[in-house]
C-alpha cells in the first residue's frame, strides 16, 4: 500500500541563471491524496512538469510508476489536466475525448463507453456534440478533467483543477478526487485554494523557491496543535517551564500559547500545572489551519530572495 | 513493479503518428482552410482555362498548325508557373502554425503526456500538413494539366517528373516550418521560412544571369544559394523538363532555365528534407514545454 508511485531526488531545473526547481526530493505512495502548495512563482508548475518529462532536469532524477521520468509508457497510466487546459476550439467535446482516448491506446467500445461514463459524471453530458470554443471556462475546465480521467489511470496530476469553476463546480471536483482516492487512484493536486486542499488532501509539501519546505501528514490526530492556556498566576518559572511540552511559548497578555505536537501532550500539561501550585482556567488545543500553516511557513522564506540552506 | 495493470498502453508509434496527421487534416478541413483553398483552387483553373480557351482560338487564326504547339506552351507553363508561386506559399502557410501554435497555447503539453514520443507528434503532424499540400498541388497542378489538355489538346513533356519536382520543392518549404515551428514562434517562423524562399529564389536567377552573361562567380554564388534552400533549383528542373525541347533548348521563355539544375540537386532536395526533418525532431525532444 505504500508503495511509491513518484519518486524524485535533487532535481534541478534552471532557465538561464535563474532555478526555477532548486531541490525537489519527494516521494508520493500509492492511493495517497498528495498537495502541492507555495505561492505564485515557487516552481509549482515547473515541478509538474518535470516529473511529467515536458521539462528536462538540469540535475537530479526521478522515477513515476517505476520507470524513470518522462519513459512514454508510463504515461498511459497517468492522467494529467495542465493549469490552463486549452485544445482545439474547432473539435467538439466528445470528439477531443475520442481522439486522446486513441492516443492513449483504447480501443473504440471501451473507449465510447468511458466517454459517456465521464461526460456524465463531469455534467457534460448535453455538451458532447458541442464546439469547444461555445463552452464556458468552467466547462473547459471539466472536459480537461475528463481528459485526464480518459485511460483511469493510477495517478493523477491536477494543476489547479477548481480554477475558473463556480461552488457547484468545485464541489463537484471535491467529490470525484474522494472517489479516486476510493478507488486506490493517487492524485497530485497542484492547488492554491487551501480551504479545498485541507478537505481533499491526506498529506501536503510546501514548496518555496524551488524547494520543499515542509511536508506534513493532514486530518490525523497527531501534528501541530496550538495550545491556549490560562492560569491564575504567570510566572517567569511557569512560562519557562512549559517549554519542555512544546515549541514557541509566548506570553500574549496574561493567556499562553504553545505549539505541541500530539494530544496527549495536554493532560501532561495540566498535571504539571497543578503540580505547580498553579490555578487552571484554561486549557484549549486546536489545529492549525493550513492557511495559517501556509502562512508560516511561506513567510518564513519571503524575506529574502536569496536561497536559504535548508 | 505492477506487472498486472491491464489499463492502455499506447497507441504505437505508428498508430500515433497516424492519429495526429487526422487530426491535423481535420483542422484544416473544420477551419474551412481546406474549402478556402479548393473553392480558390477551383477559381483559379477557371481563369486559366478561360484566358487559355481565348489565346488558342487567336492562335489557330494567325499561326500555322505546326507551331501551335509550341506556341500554346507558354501559357501552359506561365500557368504552371503561377501555380508553383500558390504551392510554395501555401506549403508554407500550412506547416508555419502547426507545431509553433500549439506550443504558443499549450496543446502540445496534453498532447506530450500522452503515451506517445514527441518524435510521433512531429512526425504526424508533418505528414498531415504533407497530405494537405499533395492534394493541394493536385489540384492546381493535376488542373492545369487538364484544363492544358482539355482546351488545347496539349499536355507538357515529362508532366508527372515536372509535377513530383513541384512536390519535392513544397516539401522542403513545408519541412522548413515544421522544424522551424519546434523553436520560433509562428509568426518569427514564416518569416524565416519566407526568407530562406527569397534566399533560394534570388540565388536561382542569379545562376541563370550568371549562366547567360558568363560569369562565374554569380552563377557559383547562385548554386550555393540552391544548396543552401534547394526549393527554386527544384522548380527551374521541373521548368526544363515541361517545356517541349525546342523551347529549352532556344531559351525561348523567362521558363527555360540557361543552367539546368543536375540530378544530384534532387538527391541534394530529398536528403535535406531528412535532414531539416530529423533536426525538427531533435530540437523539438530536448526543448522544455
Amino acid at each position: 500500500m505504500n508503495e511509491p508511485v513518484l519518486e524524485t531526488r535533487a532535481l534541478r531545473k534552471d532557465f538561464g541563471s535563474k532555478a526555477a526547481v532548486r531541490d525537489l526530493t519527494l516521494s508520493v505512495s500509492r492511493g495517497e491524496v498528495f498537495g502541492f502548495l507555495g505561492p505564485n512563482g515557487a516552481g509549482k508548475t515547473t515541478a509538474v512538469k518535470l516529473l511529467l518529462g515536458l521539462v528536462r532536469p538540469t540535475a537530479g532524477g526521478g522515477r513515476l510508476l517505476g520507470r524513470p521520468l518522462g519513459d512514454p509508457p508510463a504515461r498511459a497510466r497517468i492522467g494529467f489536466l495542465p493549469e490552463h487546459f486549452r485544445f482545439h476550439e474547432w473539435l467538439e467535446g466528445r470528439e477531443l475525448l475520442r481522439f486522446h482516448g486513441r492516443l492513449l491506446g483504447l480501443r473504440s467500445h471501451t473507449l465510447e463507453t468511458r466517454i459517456d461514463e465521464l461526460l456524465r459524471r463531469l455534467q457534460l453530458a448535453d455538451a458532447g456534440h458541442r464546439r469547444l470554443r461555445e463552452y464556458s471556462k468552467g466547462m473547459c475546465q471539466r472536459i480537461g478533467l475528463a481528459q485526464a480521467l480518459l485511460g483511469e489511470p493510477e495517478l493523477v496530476f491536477l494543476d489547479e483543477p477548481t480554477s475558473g469553476l463556480d461552488p457547484l463546480g468545485r464541489l463537484l471536483v471535491r467529490d470525484l478526487i474522494r472517489d479516486l482516492r476510493s478507488r486506490g487512484t493517487t492524485v497530485f493536486l497542484n492547488s492554491h485554494l487551501l480551504g479545498e486542499v485541507e478537505l481533499t488532501c491526506d498529506r501536503v509539501a510546501f514548496v518555496n523557491n524551488g524547494r520543499v519546505v515542509r511536508d506534513m501528514t493532514l486530518g490525523t490526530p497527531d501534528g501541530d496543535l496550538e495550545v491556549e492556556i490560562r492560569v491564575d498566576r504567570l510566572t517567569p518559572a511557569l512560562l519557562e517551564g512549559l517549554g519542555r511540552f512544546g515549541r514557541d511559548v509566548r506570553d500574549e497578555g496574561g493567556v499562553v500559547r504553545l505549539r505541541v505536537e500530539a494530544e496527549e501532550r495536554l493532560p501532561e500539561i495540566s498535571r504539571w500545572l497543578v503540580s505547580q501550585g498553579a490555578g487552571l482556567y484554561r486549557l484549549a488545543a486546536q489545529r492549525r489551519s493550513l492557511e495559517a500553516i501556509f502562512l508560516e511557513v511561506i513567510g518564513e522564506g519571503q524575506g529574502g530572495a536569496a536561497p536559504r540552506n535548508g | 513493479m505492477d506487472e498486472s495493470h491491464s489499463g492502455p498502453v499506447g497507441p504505437g508509434t505508428v498508430r500515433a503518428v497516424l492519429i495526429v496527421a487526422h487530426l491535423t487534416f481535420e483542422e484544416a478541413r473544420r477551419r474551412r482552410i481546406l474549402a478556402a483553398a479548393l473553392i480558390l483552387g477551383t477559381a483559379f483553373l477557371a481563369l486559366f482555362a478561360t484566358g487559355l480557351f481565348f489565346i488558342l482560338r487567336d492562335l489557330r487564326l494567325r499561326v500555322p498548325a505546326g507551331q501551335q504547339r509550341l506556341l500554346i506552351s507558354f501559357p501552359v507553363m506561365a500557368g504552371l508557373y503561377a501555380a508553383n508561386f500558390l504551392i510554395v506559399v501555401t506549403s508554407i502557410l500550412v506547416a508555419v502554425d502547426t507545431v509553433a501554435g500549439e506550443i504558443a497555447s499549450g496543446v502540445v503539453e496534453t498532447l506530450c503526456s500522452k503515451p506517445v514520443t514527441r518524435t510521433a507528434i512531429i512526425l504526424g503532424k508533418w505528414l498531415g500538413c504533407w497530405f494537405l499540400l499533395a492534394l493541394y498541388e493536385g489540384l492546381l497542378v493535376g488542373g492545369v494539366f487538364l484544363v492544358s489538355r482539355l482546351v488545347a489538346g496539349y499536355t507538357p513533356p515529362h508532366a508527372a517528373r515536372g509535377g513530383g519536382l513541384m512536390l519535392l520543392e513544397g516539401t522542403v518549404l513545408l519541412t522548413l516550418a515544421v522544424a522551424g515551428g519546434t523553436r520560433l514562434d509562428s509568426l518569427t517562423n514564416g518569416v524565416s521560412v519566407l526568407g530562406l524562399y527569397g534566399l533560394a529564389f534570388i540565388g536561382g536567377w542569379m545562376e541563370q544571369i550568371g549562366t547567360l552573361a558568363g560569369n562565374a562567380t554569380t552563377r557559383y554564388l547562385g548554386i550555393a544559394a540552391s544548396l543552401i534552400v534547394p526549393s527554386e533549383s527544384l522548380w527551374q528542373l521541373a521548368a526544363h523538363y515541361m517545356q517541349p525541347p525546342v523551347a529549352r533548348d532556344l531559351n525561348l521563355t523567362p521558363f527555360s532555365p540557361a543552367s539546368v539544375p543536375s540530378a544530384a540537386m534532387v538527391a541534394w532536395a530529398v536528403s535535406y528534407v531528412l535532414v531539416v526533418l530529423l533536426t525538427g525532431l531533435r530540437l523539438f525532444q530536448t526543448r522544455d514545454l
